[in-house]
């Protein structure tokens, strides 16, 4: 081996970088500056978001008890007489959407992901996985007006009650929207585990459905977990699905083949129509905008909790 | 058909070495055992028998074959795409290579120590009564019995007796191995093949590892793959020497050390070899 290089060392060519890089204002220096601007900036639009939602939060409960918000059953608020600012019907509204979207999502999401990782070949793997990626890319409005026109008119052949707006239909397909990501997040999670451990299961006689319910599952659980719960953070938020296809009657009750109204939807609908700035209709979206963010918040401790719980070292 | 039959099963009797074998106590008879990985042949003509409650050793250099050999005892070569098989292992009189040979059910019969320890990420007590669960063993009494054996067959009991609950990846290496052990014991197989089991492990886990083998060959037939020479000479009855996929030497140790038939194996076991 040649120690010299055109006519210098490594060695040496390496000190004279070196020694370039001590002089002047090196980048080294202001790229951290760089980095920390730009987090900061978004940490503060954050704050900023929350604070302003707080404090027109406070604004609303000047006007409106937080009894009344909390327990109330009716949300009319835009009745002249009788104005009603009890949060459930509209939380109720949310839940049987969300709820009919996770047992559409859960079951097809984590079939997908089991077949994926454990069963599928390079080749199917391959064509799968993009697919996913496309059909996460669709916009929302798309799905909205495919319950409308499409599920629903389904979904009459067989339920003939079911009126045109209800929480079945969008609640199916934000199920179907959201399938897509807990597969390809829990199928990551699987993926993952290493092989020596089904490996191990197999020599002791598992059959491959054993490995994959009994070892796998198991050791990718506090991923699949997490992608359930940031499904259900998507579910939960979800606007234009639920604006288009769930109709916009704040009703608390079990019926899911009837018209209803989200947290989300009632946003859409205050900002849409002519609400005048101020009054306390205008304030409620801050309300209903607090509540649809501690539940998100809920639902991100509960992911972290959740993954801390079930993490399977290995 | 007849004659290659009688031309194999004399290599199988010269390879022996005519060491008093009857046909009860042959646990895996391999005959004419050829295997491609793909284009690319990985053993050659294979003639091996394995006998009952004995520890039978298999050296050789890297690449001759010995993961792949073992690996086809449990089939877990199937997992391998591209992978195709001639010839015949009889293993207690059925060959396994026999596509309706439920794979299943062989693997029920012969465990496997893998070369890096490999338990599941669950407690200590869940791994050993892993198998015997799903082979539909519930009651609770019963499984708390098999893992208390398993652990004391595997002689780490003592030392996880008092926390049976907790995580198996808190164990030093050498236990996770013991624990492996352990949890292929659980199902009582037949048959226990071992891949370099200790080549992961020090000393002080490699030794305990190797006194475990002698208790364990009183119940158990074992196979192991192992570089070290001075294990095999410890440990086993039998030793076979692999060279680029063939067989050259089979025979007792204490022969196949002191002198062997073949130049080749006495200059691999020198350290003559490349
Ligand atoms: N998955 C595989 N695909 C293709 N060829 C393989 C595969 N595994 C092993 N081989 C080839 O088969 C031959 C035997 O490999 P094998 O792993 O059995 O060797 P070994 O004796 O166990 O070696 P080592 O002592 O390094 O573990 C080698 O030539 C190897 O390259
Ligand atoms: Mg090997």
């Amino acid at each position: 081996m040649a120690k010299e290089l055109a006519g210098r060392s490594v060695q040496e060519m390496i000190s004279e970088k070196m020694q370039s890089k001590r002089q002047g204002t090196s980048l080294e220096r202001i790229v951290p500056i760089l980095l920390f601007i730009t987090a900061a900036v978004s940490v503060l639009t954050t704050i900023g978001i929350v604070l302003t939602l707080i404090f027109e939060t406070i604004l609303f409960f000047n006007e409106v008890s937080l009894k009344e918000f909390l327990t109330a059953d009716k949300w009319y608020p835009f009745s002249e007489t009788q104005a009603s600012y009890g949060i459930l019907p509209l939380v109720s509204g949310t839940f049987k959407v969300t709820g009919i979207a996770i047992l559409v999502a859960v079951p097809i999401g984590l079939a997908a992901s089991i077949y994926l990782s454990e069963y599928a070949s390079d080749r199917a793997r391959r064509i799968i996985k993009p697919i996913f990626e496309i059909l996460a890319g669709i916009p929302t409005i798309v799905y909205g007006y495919f319950a409308l026109t499409f599920v629903t008119p389904l979904l009459i052949k067989f339920i003939p009650g079911l009126e045109i707006f209800n929480a079945l239909s969008p609640g199916i397909v934000i199920g179907i929207m959201i399938t897509p990501m807990i597969a390809s997040l829990s199928e990551d999670a699987m993926s993952s585990v290493p092989n020596a451990m089904r490996e191990g299961a197999l020599a002791l006689g598992s059959t491959k459905f054993e490995v994959a319910m009994k070892v796998v599952l198991p050791a990718a659980a506090s991923g699949i977990i997490a992608s359930i719960v940031l499904a259900v953070s998507r579910a939960i938020g979800e606007t234009m699905i639920v604006a288009v296809a769930a109709g916009s009657s704040p009703n608390l009750n079990w019926n899911v083949t009837g018209s209803i109204q989200t947290m989300t939807a009632y946003i859409v609908q205050v900002s849409q129509g002519d609400v005048g700035y101020g009054t306390t209709i205008y304030y409620s979206i801050y309300a209903v905008g607090m509540t649809l963010f501690l539940f998100t918040l809920l639902m991100n401790f509960i992911a972290q909790f959740v993954s801390r719980r079930y993490r399977e070292e290995y | 058909m007849a004659k290659t039959m009688e031309t194999s099963q004399s290599q199988t009797e010269r390879q022996t070495n005519g060491t008093g074998s009857n046909e009860k106590n042959i646990v895996y008879k391999t005959k004419e055992l050829n295997l491609w990985y793909g284009d690319n042949q990985a053993l050659k003509n294979i003639n091996l028998e394995i006998i009952e409650n004995e520890v039978t050793a298999i050296i050789g250099p890297s690449g001759c074959g010995k993961s792949t050999y073992i690996k086809t005892l449990n089939r877990m070569i199937e997992l391998i795409p591209g992978v195709r098989t001639a010839g015949e292992i009889s293993y207690r009189g059925r060959n396994i290579l026999d596509k309706s040979y439920e794979v299943e059910e062989l693997r029920t019969k012969v465990g496997m120590v893998f070369q890096k320890p490999n338990p599941f990420p669950k407690s200590i007590y869940e791994n050993v009564v892993y198998g015997p669960r799903i082979h539909g063993i519930r009651d609770k009494k019963i499984l708390n019995e098999i893992a208390e054996k398993s652990l004391r067959g595997a002689a780490i009991w003592d030392e996880v007796k008092d926390r049976l609950n907790q995580n198996a990846y808190g164990l030093s290496g050498g236990q996770q191995q013991r624990l492996c052990i352990a949890r292929c014991l659980a199902i009582e197989p037949d048959v226990i093949l071992m891949d370099e089991p200790t080549s992961a492990l020090d000393p002080i886990s490699t030794l305990k590892v190797e006194e475990l083998m002698q208790e364990l060959k009183k119940s158990y037939s074992i196979i192991i793959v192992t570089h070290n020479m001075q294990q095999a000479a410890r440990i086993s009855d039998k030793t076979a020497f692999f060279l680029n996929g063939e067989v050259v030497e089979f025979t007792k140790t204490t022969k196949m050390f002191s002198k062997p038939d073949d130049q080749r194996t006495e200059d691999y076991i020198t350290g003559r070899f490349g």
